[in-house]
């Protein structure tokens, strides 16, 4: 049957991998219509979408107003500096006001772990008057269920599959949403992960989640299909997890040095924004090898899906 | 339930139906260089690839042909219990001031085609639209759509369905039948 378990996408850890499927079918479907002549479709109409970003965004938060506007959403705006939150209001309080003016849909992005989680059982209190869904767009160091999806995405029009792939995440995977959105996506579809990064920046007991961890980055890069290269995320961390960025981008920067040193040519991912010369060098980042602006095309994509999916269920 | 069923066309009835459809087409389009054929998703792609396939056939020619999904422009968006699961589209030409046949197996209520004309502005402004429908059921319209080529009416009512059966390969037709509960 096609239809989502969840009403809500709050992250992939609470979805399963037929959910998994119809985001990534349907994203194919939008990934066509995003290259029409007119690139708009009239599905949502009648239908409003707020994005709340209590953190800062360029990225998410333009890719998701892109897939709502291209969806024919009415789009409202709301980010936490310049608004009531400034003055002391509760994150509760300002979501029900936004509710309140008939929102049916809140794409939200926040610092705290666990907030849009929070925001969909405050929801549940009052069922007569709020069906809206909630979108995570990144709360804090938990989750980024777009992002994952969208990484897969690109993973599956690549390679046509994602089953049996070895896929690396390098990096800050301590700090990183987007590696445990990853990590959760990639394994519901069957694709075996390996992390990589300074011992300070590995979270303890992370192979339960079933990923291996390697600290050798020419071993890790030399086994893998594909590399997901993630940011040194400098803001989250509130104390020095490694020497100098220079030592990390020794050890643990990808260069064309690294690569040539490999049997074999590897795919290389990035979220964005990049560190260039850091996790990340140019010449790489823009070399053939990189699909990371096709990550950002599918960004679009793949948001259009969740958001036509979560949507398309009668209230 | 049980249901009745009535073979509407098969065999040579059907054959000469299809082969009649196109040469209507024919005596319209001319040469075909600025005519289009593009089938709605799901059920009209298939007739549409085998219109297409006879008409090349009879003329000789290469025609334009397309697919063209509705999924993102229904009008019943948000009204069912499940997601509208979209089909893949394909129109790798210019519908810009071409002579467009949008091509379906049954006209019944012309939601459809309703969807299917928005659907393809999407792709520029055709010159001229046009529509070719293999069965149009008389009397169940909810919008006022009519056929240009029409290979066979019936009277029907809301509570019947007709249905294609297509070969094993889904490129012959095999025939077409009307079920009522």
């Amino acid at each position: 049957m096609s239809r989502l378990s969840t009403e809500h996408l709050l992250g992939i850890k609470y979805i399963s991998e037929e959910d998994i499927h119809i985001l990534l079918e349907t994203a194919a479907n939008f990934k066509e219509v995003i290259n029409r002549p007119i690139k708009k479709v009239p599905s949502l109409r009648d239908v409003t979408v707020a994005n709340i970003f209590f953190e800062n965004s360029t990225r998410t938060r333009l890719s998701f107003e892109l897939a709502e506007k291209r969806l024919s959403a009415d789009v409202v705006n709301f980010s936490a500096s310049g608004s009531s939150v400034a003055k002391g209001e509760t994150l509760t309080d300002t979501v029900n006001n936004i509710l309140a003016m008939k929102v049916d849909m809140v794409v939200m992005r926040h610092s705290n772990p666990g907030a849009c989680v929070f925001l969909a059982n405050e929801l549940k209190k009052y069922p007569k008057s709020s069906h809206a869904r909630i979108v995570n767009a990144g709360d804090g160091t938990h989750e980024h269920p777009t992002q994952a999806l969208l990484d897969a995405f690109s993973i599956k029009n690549h390679f046509g599959k994602i089953e049996g792939l070895k896929v690396l995440i390098v990096g800050d995977i301590m700090h990183s949403r987007v590696a445990l959105s990853n990590i959760y996506c990639l394994k519901k579809l069957g694709a075996q992960v390996k992390l990589c990064g300074p011992a300070t920046l590995i979270p303890k007991h992370i192979e339960t989640l079933g990923v291996e961890v390697e600290h050798d980055l020419h071993k890790a890069l030399q086994w893998c299909d594909v590399a997901n290269v993630l940011r040194i995320q400098l803001e989250r961390q509130d104390i020095k997890y490694f020497p100098s960025l220079r030592e990390y981008a020794m050890k643990f920067g990808i260069n064309k040095k690294v690569l040539s040193k490999l049997d074999k040519e590897i795919l290389i991912m990035h979220p964005g924004p990049i560190n260039r010369g850091v996790e990340l060098d140019g010449d790489v980042a823009d070399s053939k090898h990189s699909i990371i602006l096709d990550q950002v095309e599918n960004g679009v994509a793949v948001r259009m899906a969740v958001l036509y999916s979560l949507a398309s269920i009668k209230e | 339930m049980q249901q009745e069923a009535k073979t509407l066309l098969e065999g040579k009835g059907l054959e000469l139906v299809l082969h009649r459809l196109c040469l209507e087409l024919v005596e319209n389009c001319g040469d075909f260089s600025n005519t289009a054929i593009i089938g709605l998703q799901p059920r009209g792609s298939l007739l549409s690839a085998n219109l297409h396939k006879r008409l090349e056939k009879i003329t000789g020619k290469s025609i334009k042909h397309g697919i063209l999904d509705i999924t993102f422009f229904r009008d019943d968006f948000r009204r069912g219990e499940e997601i509208l699961k979209p089909n893949t589209t394909k129109i790798d030409f210019l519908v810009e001031n071409a002579h467009v046949i949008l091509i379906d197996d049954v006209l019944f209520t012309g939601r459809s085609v309703r969807a299917g004309l928005d659907a393809l502005l999407a792709f520029g402004r055709p010159q001229k639209v046009e529509l070719l429908t293999l069965i149009d059921r008389k009397n169940t319209r909810h919008i006022p759509v009519e056929s240009n080529y029409i290979g066979l009416t019936v009277d029907t009512h809301a509570g019947q369905k007709v249905q294609l059966t297509w070969n094993e390969d889904l490129n012959e037709l095999e025939k077409v039948t009307l079920f009522t509960k």
